[in-house]
């Protein structure tokens, strides 16, 4: 045996990987299978931080948002059974939005797999689909490679959860530790680097020849840390650029050639200038349904290059010209010096007149009287600091943060877009806190969705999380409701919602809490949640029958956006 | 035409259900699906047989079926020349009255009787799946008791192994040491 190793349980192993892999801070909840691993965190406390969920969606999702602003490896970790249940959620969260994530979950004992034991679930069969890749350890010697490996898949390539199911036997036997140093051995295992110079020289053929190219700005861009390589594309051939919604932030929301986020939701300019491209250049984006509307009709007449670490992307909702399956930033690195300076003035121009009548009729009108979601957003975007990070829940004051929230710097905008968990900002910004020390972190989240993760109130008091918390409070499950006024002709079935009192409510949990109902209130409000060290809370009670615009209902041509009504001609009731 | 991989993976646990909760999840169809051990040891070799018939829906299997971390290399042999075959053991109702008509029958498939019962015999036959489908037809005549068919397996005509130029050669490369981390990053791209 090597000098340096020392004999230690699985147990002990597990917090000395986590240690060795630079985990600063762990997401759990402790139960019957999992008691070992708890049991042995006294004596690693001086290392690890670890913080007690209320409900286990809410370690999975403090995980996540903690993986999203940091870019590192977030660990949630659960017993088995409905502790191990309870994750799942915020592992099929993370995976549809590629975060990057290790869960660990006790299990019965290896000798009683299979028996229906108290608490067994078969958690690695169950979230099969939704993890990256998954263990069951049935060894304890295996323990440490596991770790290893697992942390480099999530991390690596399109990153994404991997769950490790450890059985509790398993953590209380004894082997020697040893981290091993040398490279990962995954024979299966290649994420790819760069293009090839083939694809590179018709790419570029592609972008120098194209008279109205434009550039679908994805989260890849920020996975592969590739924000200055694309604004380099966009400003040395004018290329016009929109975002995806995890795409906010990529690109500078204030960049003149940046045409605001595209899709359902998205600015008219945005998707008038896909539908009219004759070329699109899609970065690390996978073309989701929300952001083509129908396939059919989908940027008809452009060629489209799709470069993507993702290999199972390409060509499998939009067919493209050329697919390049290889790192973003390496391949933008290959492209950019190879591109033509251009101005594209007409192209430019084109877009500039688009943009000037989506400012003036998409843009909630400020001066209501009444309090809408828009102001009070647009108002938190005029009061915080361009670095902030914001995390919205989801539904319409999600959307409303996409359009109202100007999106500056990379990793400040924190939302669960491809599965769109309701539920997810407290506990994400909450785990975004355990990383985001001298930032403001505003939650913007729903009476509903607020509603849905709300015992998370008590870790974010118990560890101080410095979290301002808006609720934009329309008394509706506002999302379902607008669709519910525009395609089932008003029938609001199940959709209005009740709530606490949220004053009363932070008071119970040991917060603080303020009301406001009128706009000039808000700055105030703000001042006072901020001022506040660890979480403070807003109850914002706005318009209930407000709605978000322009939309492309779904299954509809992109072009085909359902606009504001004009301000002179409205014909939208508000204030009912 | 039905789309053939021949998929060389890790002997892991839980690597077969991984692939068949791929097709399940994506709605792609199997139509079947054959795994044993390969020359490599510690791998495993399948002939993964579907019914998609679009090109680019068969790359993204491919594709798809590689983004599994224990799939070491994926061969699309759909357009390739090879070989193909089937095995099938066909239980079918015969007494002593018709066993020698049968016999004729089945040495004419190159096939064998390998048991003999009072009013039953089980045929073993192996082949192209159409020349299966042939002698099924011939013998329905007698009455089918039973039918288990294997499935097919492929491999390609010529000297070499196609997944030598991928996941296999890394494979090779890296059992006993590890490759370095970049070693493999290259290739593999658009
Ligand atoms: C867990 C979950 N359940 C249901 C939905 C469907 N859904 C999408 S938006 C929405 C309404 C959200 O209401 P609220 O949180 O009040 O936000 P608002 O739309 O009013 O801003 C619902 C129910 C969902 N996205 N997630």
């Amino acid at each position: 045996m090597n000098k340096s190793e020392r004999i230690l349980t699985g147990a002990e192993l597990l917090w000395e990987c986590l240690i060795q892999e630079g985990v600063e801070v762990v997401f759990g909840y402790p139960g019957g299978a999992n008691l070992p691993i708890y049991d042995t965190l006294t004596a690693y406390r001086d290392r690890v931080r670890h913080v007690l969920v209320r409900h286990e969606q809410g370690a999975a999702h403090m995980a996540d948002g903690y993986a999203r602003v940091s870019g590192k490896v977030g660990v949630a970790m659960a017993t088995s059974g409905p502790g191990a249940t309870n994750l799942v959620t915020g592992i099929a969260t993370a995976m549809m939005d590629s975060s990057p994530m290790v869960c660990i979950t006790g299990q019965v004992a290896a000798t009683a797999l299979g028996g229906d034991a108290f608490q067994e679930t078969d958690i690695t069969g169950a979230t099969l689909p939704l993890t990256k890749h998954s263990y069951l350890v049935m060894n304890v010697e295996e323990l440490a490679e596991t770790f290893r490996e697992a942390f480099y898949i999530a991390r690596t390539g399109r990153p994404g959860p991997v769950l490790i199911d450890i059985p509790k036997d398993v953590q209380n036997a004894r082997t020697a530790f040893n981290y091993s140093a040398e490279p990962i051995n995954l024979p299966g295992y290649h994420p790819p680097e760069k293009a090839s110079d083939e694809a590179v020289t018709t790419a570029l053929d592609m972008i120098n020849n194209a008279e109205q190219p434009v550039i679908l700005a994805g989260h890849g861009i920020l996975m592969s840390h590739a924000m200055e390589d694309v604004v380099e594309l966009m400003e040395q051939a004018s290329v016009p650029a929109t975002p995806t919604l995890l795409g906010l932030g990529t690109i500078p929301a204030s960049h003149p050639l940046n045409l605001g986020m595209m899709g359902m939701h998205g600015t008219a300019c945005a998707n008038h200038a896909i539908q009219e491209a004759d070329l699109l250049i899609a970065c690390g984006m996978r073309f989701d349904d929300r952001v083509t509307g129908k396939l059919a009709t989908y940027s008809p007449h452009s060629k489209k290059i799709h470069i993507d670490i993702d290999a199972s992307e390409l060509n499998k909702n939009v067919r493209v010209d050329l697919a390049i399956n290889a790192d973003l930033a390496t391949v933008l690195r290959q492209i950019n010096p190879g591109i033509r300076k251009r101005k594209r003035e007409a192209w430019v121009t084109k877009i500039a007149e688009w943009q000037k009548d989506a400012s003036q009729r998409d843009i909630l009108q400020m001066d209501s009287p009444v309090l809408m979601g828009g102001q009070v957003i647009r108002t938190i975007w005029e009061g915080t600091p361009e670095d902030a990070v914001i995390v919205s829940d989801v539904g319409q004051h999600q959307m409303l943060t996409a359009q109202y929230y100007a999106h500056e710097h990379p990793h400040t905008f924190i939302t669960s877009g491809g599965l769109g968990t309701m539920g997810f900002s407290l506990p994400a910004a909450i785990g975004a806190s355990f990383h985001v020390k001298d930032k403001e972190i505003w939650v913007i989240v729903g009476d509903g969705g607020f509603q849905m993760n709300v015992q998370e109130l008590g870790p974010a008091v118990q560890e101080g999380a410095n979290i301002n918390i808006a609720i934009i409070n329309n008394g509706y499950l506002g999302m379902v409701r607008q669709w519910q006024q525009l395609f089932y002709e008003a029938r609001y079935t199940e959709t209005p919602i009740s709530s606490p009192d949220y004053v009363k409510l932070a008071e119970a949990y040991g917060l603080p809490g303020y009301r406001v109902e009128r706009r000039e209130d808000i700055p105030s409000a703000m001042d006072s949640a901020r001022s506040h060290q660890g979480p403070a809370l807003i109850d914002f009670v706005v318009e209930k029958h407000d709605m978000v615009f322009p939309m492309v209902p779904a299954g509809a041509s992109l072009h085909e956006m359902i606009r504001r009504p004009h301000p002179k001609h409205a014909t939208i009731e508000v204030g009912k | 035409m039905k789309q053939v991989l021949i998929v060389l993976v890790e002997d892991k646990p839980g690597v077969l259900n991984r692939i068949a909760n791929l097709f399940r999840r994506r709605n792609f169809n199997i139509e079947s699906i054959v795994a044993g051990h390969s020359e490599v040891p510690g791998t495993t070799r399948l002939t993964i047989v579907t019914d998609e018939e679009e090109r680019l829906r068969r790359n993204i299997i491919r594709q798809d079926l590689l983004k599994l971390i224990n799939v070491i290399e994926v061969v699309d042999v759909t357009e390739q020349p090879c070989i193909i075959r089937e095995y099938a053991l066909i239980k079918i109702k015969s007494d002593g009255a018709t066993r020698g008509e049968v016999g004729a029958l089945v040495d004419m498939y190159r096939g064998r009787i390998v048991d003999v019962g009072t009013r039953s015999l089980v045929i073993e036959v192996t082949g192209e799946p159409s020349k299966l489908d042939s002698i099924i037809d011939v013998l329905s005549t007698y009455g089918i008791i039973e039918i288990m068919r294997a499935g097919k397996v492929a491999i390609t005509r010529g000297a070499e192994n196609p997944a030598d130029n991928g996941g296999l050669h890394l494979w090779k490369n890296s059992r006993g040491k590890a490759v370095t981390a970049n070693a493999h990053k290259e290739g593999k791209v658009s």
